[in-house]
């Protein structure tokens, strides 16, 4: 092969050539995820079709001592499918079977490459349905869910990725190939499916994830209400919680970030509002209907203005649009920005968006704040121009400062994007010398020759090449959008 | 020898000043916790609730807290633990419930103690308090210990303190029984609710009947029971509310267990239940979480048959009376577990997993 070292040789014979790449114009494509601050120009992307080509490729890697890195649609706002420039990527995109969907036990067994919302689709046909759903989840799949145990909207009652794995078959950077996990709703023994959520790529690849499937809630009451302060929108999330109720979702948006979405979908939210919040109740409709009251109540001693309630599905998805494009919609208002994805405690979020605002006042920047708040997960969302020299630096500074801030609250730098290679500096925030330690030690135990996905998690790697790019051009086409 | 401790440090004192280490609680899992020769370390001096924020939904204890102590502190606040620990009245500590993996029928609405769990501090093998994830409810930092140790059984490391995400609590529930003239008919009925429109709290099965919890507000509550007596005339009946109390509470300290020496927790689908129905005669037999749990209860004497059973289904068993040994049927077997177990506790201080 042109362009690879000598025993490189024996990639070649795994791989057929037209899924195996070395040239730079297909090996551009891969340079970057959805951190597109961030490139770096792999060795070789390989194209898997099967299980069994995966299992060769890694046991190649590792009797070869060659980095890999493993990638679904590249979506990670972390760096998180960042690749290695010694190294190899192993490009996910054709393990899309989904092997099967039984309603029975109600789960779906799928290959990594499956599109998260393809699984819903599937189950469709038997009224289940698949829970999380990040942002991307037209575009980002399976196997890269599973590895950053990526979040959504509507974390709080369901939980995060990994609430919905069960089994797991992995094939590990050792090349050995495991089955963590299973069919079962319940499991005895240690977690390893649950360990393996979340991992970033760092313990090796998964073939096959066994996801829980639950029934599709029967009805939906999504109420939109502006608010004249952040801190008032806050407010209500906490008189909501306060309540008892435990809605689907619960959302901020503000001014900067509705303003956006305004511009980019027409999304028709209250006009003049310092605060967007989405309210989200779902259940059999005899629940719905006693818990809306319970809602109208409190919204009712609210200044809440411009309310809007969703009368049917469409309405329910205009809503939920001008939400979901926020990220990209933002990519209008400045030529580059960062996503930040830390967490507060949710009785401190209006505390934690005032000194935010304070932060970005000092450094200069403007920032947007989107965020999940039945669970404080705050995606500030940091502007600025990527053209002009040390403008990326000063902006992860304030990035910076703001995971500090998390942190110091009794929170968290990452709820659902991962630690990645953006992140991976500020672990020692939120974890001793010792905890580190031992995550090293697991690592190890899983890798020993560290190769795969190295780089990411853990602090004190080499950073890769800046780039000067804007927007994915995934998301320039509002393909995707990044949470 | 016993030692006890009365703190998180004193735990890791513990664990570096002797040879063979094994934590026990309340000791209400049938010497699940007994390891012969080990130094046994009390945690019932370990305890108390260090922190909760209902608005939150959180809450921080340490790991020798009983279960009760912290239901009860919860229900002040309308909140409770969703998985449902079990063996809560005869004394299980929150280290205990984490350690063996216990969930209970509650776990079928959202999710078992794994999805509960937040965050943990344990004793390595090393002798070193260690953190894993966090006390928010959303976290992505770091790997999952937290839900690593959840049914680690004490091999890699000595619980101290954890950390839970909780719910509130329906106000008002109701019980159905809906009788079952077979296992077919049983299994049936499980995916129907399981799979339907009304989210149901709970869902188990036992001695010819499913039993159903429903949750929700004064009316809605009414027209959800409704529905489910409309959907078996005559063989669903709606228990009033101390009957109905009474078998959840029943259920959850496992009575209906009692009289057996062995009690084996097995993960299963609702496709595994008419086969084990038909397989396991000798045994007294309940499913659990919408037939994602098979228990099975037995004297001593059907111990082997049990194992042969499982291992011809190909399921695992979690062994409890079983006079140390833990596992019946299938084990899955390969080298990351022990590479694990030599990265957490390379001297073999705890049991072997």
């Amino acid at each position: 092969m042109s362009g690879l070292p000598d025993e490189w040789a024996r990639l070649g014979e795994l791989i057929p050539s037209e899924r195996l790449f070395v040239d730079a114009a297909n090996l551009a494509s891969f340079e970057s995820d959805g951190l597109t601050a961030y490139r770096e120009r792999p060795r070789a992307v390989v194209v898997p079709e099967t299980a069994a080509e995966v299992i060769a490729v890694v046991r190649w890697c590792a009797e070869a001592k060659v980095p890999f890195v493993a990638r679904g649609s590249g979506t990670s706002l972390s760096g998180g499918s960042m690749p290695v420039k010694e190294g190899i990527v192993i490009a996910l995109n054709r393990m899309t079977r989904i092997v099967e969907v039984d309603p029975l036990d109600r789960v779906a067994v799928v290959e990594p490459g499956v599109v998260n919302i393809e699984v819903s689709k599937a189950a469709d046909q038997y009224g289940l349905y698949f829970a999380p759903d990040p942002s991307s989840q037209t575009i980002c799949t399976i196997g890269g869910n599973v590895a950053f145990n990526s979040g959504g909207a509507h974390c709080l009652k369901y939980g995060m990725t990994s609430n919905h794995v069960l089994g797991i078959k992995a094939v590990l950077a050792t090349g050995e190939v495991v089955e963590f996990g299973g069919r079962s709703r319940e499991q005895v023994g240690p977690d390893f499916a649950g360990l393996f959520c979340g991992s970033e790529g760092l313990f090796g690849v998964a073939l096959e994830v066994t996801l829980r499937l639950l029934p599709k809630p029967e009805c939906y009451h999504t109420v939109l209400a502006g608010y004249g302060s952040q801190e008032d929108a806050g407010n209500v999330v906490a008189a909501v919680i306060e309540s008892g109720l435990l809605p689907g979702a619960l959302e901020i948006m503000d001014a900067l970030a509705v303003e956006a979405a305004e511009a980019a979908v027409g999304c028709g939210y209250p006009a003049g509002a310092a605060a967007v919040l989405i309210v989200e109740l779902e259940g059999p409709r005899e629940k719905v209907a006693a818990e809306r009251e319970k809602l109208d109540g409190i919204l009712a001693e609210t200044n809440a203005f411009g309310m809007r309630v969703a009368q049917d599905g469409e309405e329910r998805m205009a809503i939920w649009r001008g939400r979901k494009s926020a990220f990209s919609a933002v990519g209008r208002l400045s030529p580059d920005f960062i996503v930040q994805d830390g967490v507060v405690p949710r009785t401190r979020l209006g505390e934690a968006l005032r000194r935010i605002g304070e932060m970005a006042a000092e450094a200069g920047l403007r920032v947007a704040n989107v965020f999940h708040a039945g669970d404080g997960n705050l995606h500030p969302l940091i502007l600025y121009d990527g053209q002009k020299a040390g403008a990326l630096e000063h902006a992860e500074e304030l990035a910076g400062r703001i995971l500090k801030m998390c942190v110091a609250m009794g929170g968290s730098i990452t709820g659902e994007h991962g630690v990645g290679m953006e992140k991976r500096e500020y672990l020692p925030e939120m974890f001793s010398a010792k905890d580190i330690e031992v995550m090293k030690r697991i690592r190890a135990a899983f890798d020993p020759d560290e190769l795969a996905n190295p780089g990411k998690m853990f602090p004190g790697k080499e950073a890769p090449a800046l780039s000067l790019r804007g927007l994915h051009p995934l998301e320039e086409a509002g393909v995707i959008s990044r949470e | 020898m016993r030692v006890e401790p009365s703190n998180p440090e004193e735990v890791a004192e513990a664990v570096r000043s002797h040879g063979r280490v094994v934590a026990v609680g309340g000791r209400t899992k049938r010497g699940l916790g007994h390891w012969e020769g080990a130094t046994v370390i009390e945690m019932g001096g370990v305890s108390g609730i260090t922190e909760y924020q209902s608005s939150e939904y959180t809450f921080t204890a340490l790991a020798g807290t009983r279960a009760s102590e912290v239901e009860a502190v919860l229900a002040e606040k309308g909140q409770y633990l969703p998985f449902d620990p079990l063996w809560v009245e005869a004394g299980a500590t929150l280290g205990g419930t984490v350690a063996a993996g216990m969930s209970g029928p509650g776990r079928f609405r959202y999710g078992g103690l794994r999805d509960f769990l937040l965050g943990v501090e344990f004793v390595d093998g090393e002798g070193s308090l260690v953190r894993s994830g966090g006390r928010v409810v959303k976290n992505a930092a770091g790997f999952d210990l937290p839900k690593f140790l959840v049914g680690s059984l004490g091999s890699f490391g000595v619980l101290t303190e954890v950390t839970f995400k909780v719910f509130p609590k329906a106000v008002e529930t109701a019980t159905l029984r809906v009788g079952c003239a077979d296992a077919g008919m049983a299994v049936e009925r499980i995916v129907a609710l399981a799979s339907g429109r009304l989210e149901v709290e709970a869902i188990e099965y036992e001695a010819g009947a499913v039993w159903v919890r429903i949750g929700a507000p004064g009316k809605a509550l009414e027209e959800l029971c409704g529905e489910v007596e409309g959907l078996w005339p005559g063989e669903a009946e709606r228990l009033n509310e101390s009957e109905g109390g009474g078998f959840w509470r029943s259920l959850r300290e496992m009575e209906w267990a009692r009289g057996e020496d062995c009690l084996v927790k097995v993960p299963v689908t609702p496709s595994r239940v008419v086969g084990l129905e038909e397989a396991m005669g000798g045994c007294v037999r309940h499913y659990g979480v919408g037939a994602a749990v098979g228990w099975l209860a037995f004297g001593r004497g059907e111990l082997s048959r049990v194992d042969e059973v499982l291992k011809a289904e190909g399921l695992s068993g979690l062994l409890m009376g079983g006079g140390g040994r833990r596992w019946l049927g299938r084990r899955r077997e390969d080298v990351i577990t022990g590479a694990v177990k030599r990265a957490l506790d390379p001297e073999g201080r705890f049991p072997g997993v």
